[in-house]
């Protein structure tokens, strides 16, 4: 014990409850912060984000289709950028879970120890890539392959109007790599979490290693792969800045080869220059984002419980 | 019919093999691709030059100086109120709070903080901190920011490290008659700090490479302070990271500053990788004890 303590470790009673007390205090007030930050958010958001509805009227901008913000006669429908984000999402989704999924069936059953050890960094290194150099390769490698594609889809077309490859396809393209760590380790855990009995009872019956992980193994698991899609969900409908530039730049209906914006990259690209009721609805935007982040976020919640539950 | 011990091989297994082995070699070709890609584009924009000075039209240099200062500054002012905070909450959930309603909603709402998009924390940076406390585009409306953005990752961390301190411990010390907040200052924090530096690493990484959070909270400003009471000053000026710089340079098409930069920013990521492992490593052997 050094020195200046080593008198007692108890300390002279009144002062001993003074600083018991008030480090109690201290802490407490500390874990209050993350309940502190949540309200407040979401009184941010609310009331930022409401008064446009009040302004241009809630049919006008959650169902209308003409987001022209800055013209003379602005209009400020986000039908569109919402369904861009659900669609898109959705195909992200679609593409990026089986890939996630076999991949931590390889981490989990199949893989010899010294590939496992070569493709968890790999993945874990995935994770840790800044957004913005997936935006970076989003336009230098997928944008110049998507308008090849796309020259090549529409060669005979009057009426497409061309993007240059940047465009909602590219867009899923980068979300579903992006998804993919948060898919791959959280089923991974999953699949490691499930009893070894039943997989032993499974391989005893005559089954292959193959059928005991799809028809054993993943229905066990099922609770934490589907913690694992919604994660994915959320981070795919979340990001921005990997897609702002990937995605191009006008509001149109999500078809594969249309530019597209996202609820996230319509508030990137028009948050610096937008004001009056125009920055008002990119509020709108946000609060719509937030609105679908917490449905995820309960969703989780009660997959997780249930979950809890079950065990 | 067969035998169990015949070797034949199913073809929906042989299928679903071979899709689990692209599947899984996807990440790593990927992973090889893009490092490769970005270092074979980039490492030739990385010189002496481009590090140490601040990009200037009438020098006619191109420099990401300022941009590393930048991300420096936001580092240590979000860790220096982040980690208190975090390691606070972590304290309170595992060694004060009894089970109930408001430790589950503490934890339902570090949760849901960490499941919040980058944006959202931008747009609420920016009204919150930047208009409503008025500290407008700046590196400290920045760092508040992304303080909020780290904290579910330094509590939860530090709260995993809690969590492997043998309840031994805790007992041997307050047997011995040392105070609650004796214990913790001087046999807990100090057995889980291998968590804490993990966190707070993992923070670090998380800042980074953070963009959105920051592009309308710290801003873009690129400039190097001015010495003396400039660098204080700095922390109320706006300073765009090394991440800000690329998202900018990518969209004024300078594709060899973008590059460049991209190059540095993986460097710092593989580094902090694998302190992260090394950290880890160190932490399994504490727990083997």
């Amino acid at each position: 014990m050094n020195g200046q303590e080593s008198f007692s470790i108890i300390g002279n009673r009144k002062q001993k409850s003074a600083v018991e007390k008030a480090a109690q205090g201290i802490f407490t007030l500390c874990a209050f912060i993350a309940i502190l930050a949540v309200a407040s958010i979401t009184a941010y958001m609310i009331m930022n984000g409401t008064p446009a509805l009040f302004k241009v009227g809630v049919k006008e901008i959650l169902f209308g289709t003409l987001w022209k913000p800055t013209a003379a006669g602005p209009s400020f429908g986000i039908l569109y950028v919402i369904l861009t984000s659900i669609i898109g999402t959705t195909l992200a989704v679609i593409l990026g879970v089986p890939i996630g999924l076999f991949t931590a069936i390889f981490l989990a059953e199949t893989a010899p120890k010294r590939l496992a050890a070569v493709v968890k960094p790999a993945v874990e290194l995935l994770a840790g890539i800044p957004s913005v150099i997936y935006g970076l390769l989003g336009i230098m490698v997928l944008n110049p392959i998507m308008y090849k594609l796309e020259l090549a889809v529409f060669k005979n077309s009057e009426t497409h109007q061309f993007t240059g490859g940047a465009n909602l396809l590219s867009a899923v393209l980068v979300l579903a790599i992006m998804i993919l760590p948060t898919v791959i380790n959280i089923s991974e855990s999953a699949l490691r979490s499930v009893p070894p009995q039943l997989k032993s009872a499974s391989l005893a019956l005559g089954a292959s290693h193959i059928q005991t992980i799809f028809r054993v193994i993943l229905p066990a698991a099922k609770s934490g792969i589907v913690t694992a899609i919604v994660l994915g969900v959320g981070r795919a409908i979340g990001e921005a800045m990997a897609i702002t530039l990937v995605s191009g730049s006008s509001v149109n209906i999500p078809l594969p080869f249309n530019s597209v914006r996202f609820l996230t990259t319509a508030i990137v690209s028009e948050m610096g220059y937008a004001a009056g009721v125009h920055r008002q609805v990119l509020f709108t935007i946000g609060l719509v984002l937030f609105v679908f982040i917490m449905i995820i976020n309960v969703t989780l919640n009660k997959i997780l419980k249930k979950g809890d539950v079950e065990q | 019919m067969s035998s169990i011990k015949s070797s034949k091989i199913r073809l929906s297994d042989l299928i679903l093999k071979i899709l689990i082995n692209i599947a899984a070699a996807f990440s790593v070709v990927l992973l090889i691709g893009i490092l490769a890609y970005v270092f074979l584009k980039g490492i030739g924009s990385v010189n002496l030059t481009f590090l140490t000075t601040v990009t200037s039209t009438l020098k006619g240099t191109v420099g990401i100086a300022g941009n590393i200062v930048n991300t420096l500054y936001i580092i240590v002012i979000t860790l220096l109120i982040a980690t208190p905070l975090g390691v606070g909450s972590a304290i309170y959930l595992n060694e004060y709070a009894k089970p109930g309603k408001l430790v589950r909603a503490i934890e339902f709402t570090t949760e849901t903080l960490s499941g919040i998009p980058s944006i959202i924390f931008g747009l609420f940076g920016m009204m919150f901190f930047g208009t409503g406390l008025g500290l407008g585009y700046s590196i400290l409306t920045g760092a508040l920011t992304l303080t909020l953005m780290v904290l579910p990752l330094i509590t939860r961390n530090t709260q995993e490290a809690l969590k492997t301190v043998p309840d031994s411990y805790r007992s041997g010390a307050l047997g011995m008659g040392a105070t609650k907040w004796y214990m913790i200052r001087t046999i807990l924090l100090p057995s889980a700090m291998p968590g804490i530096v993990t966190g707070i690493i993992l923070a670090i990484g998380r800042i980074v490479g953070e963009s959105a959070a920051l592009l309308f909270t710290a801003g873009s400003g690129y400039l190097l302070p001015k010495g003396g009471m400039g660098i204080l000053k700095k922390i109320l000026e706006s300073g765009g990271t090394l991440t800000i710089q690329l998202y900018l340079s990518m969209a004024k098409a300078e594709y060899s500053t973008a590059f460049g930069i991209a190059v540095i920013l993986l460097l710092i990521v593989l580094f902090i990788n694998w302190i992260t492992k090394v950290l880890a490593k160190k932490l399994d052997v504490n727990n083997m004890e």
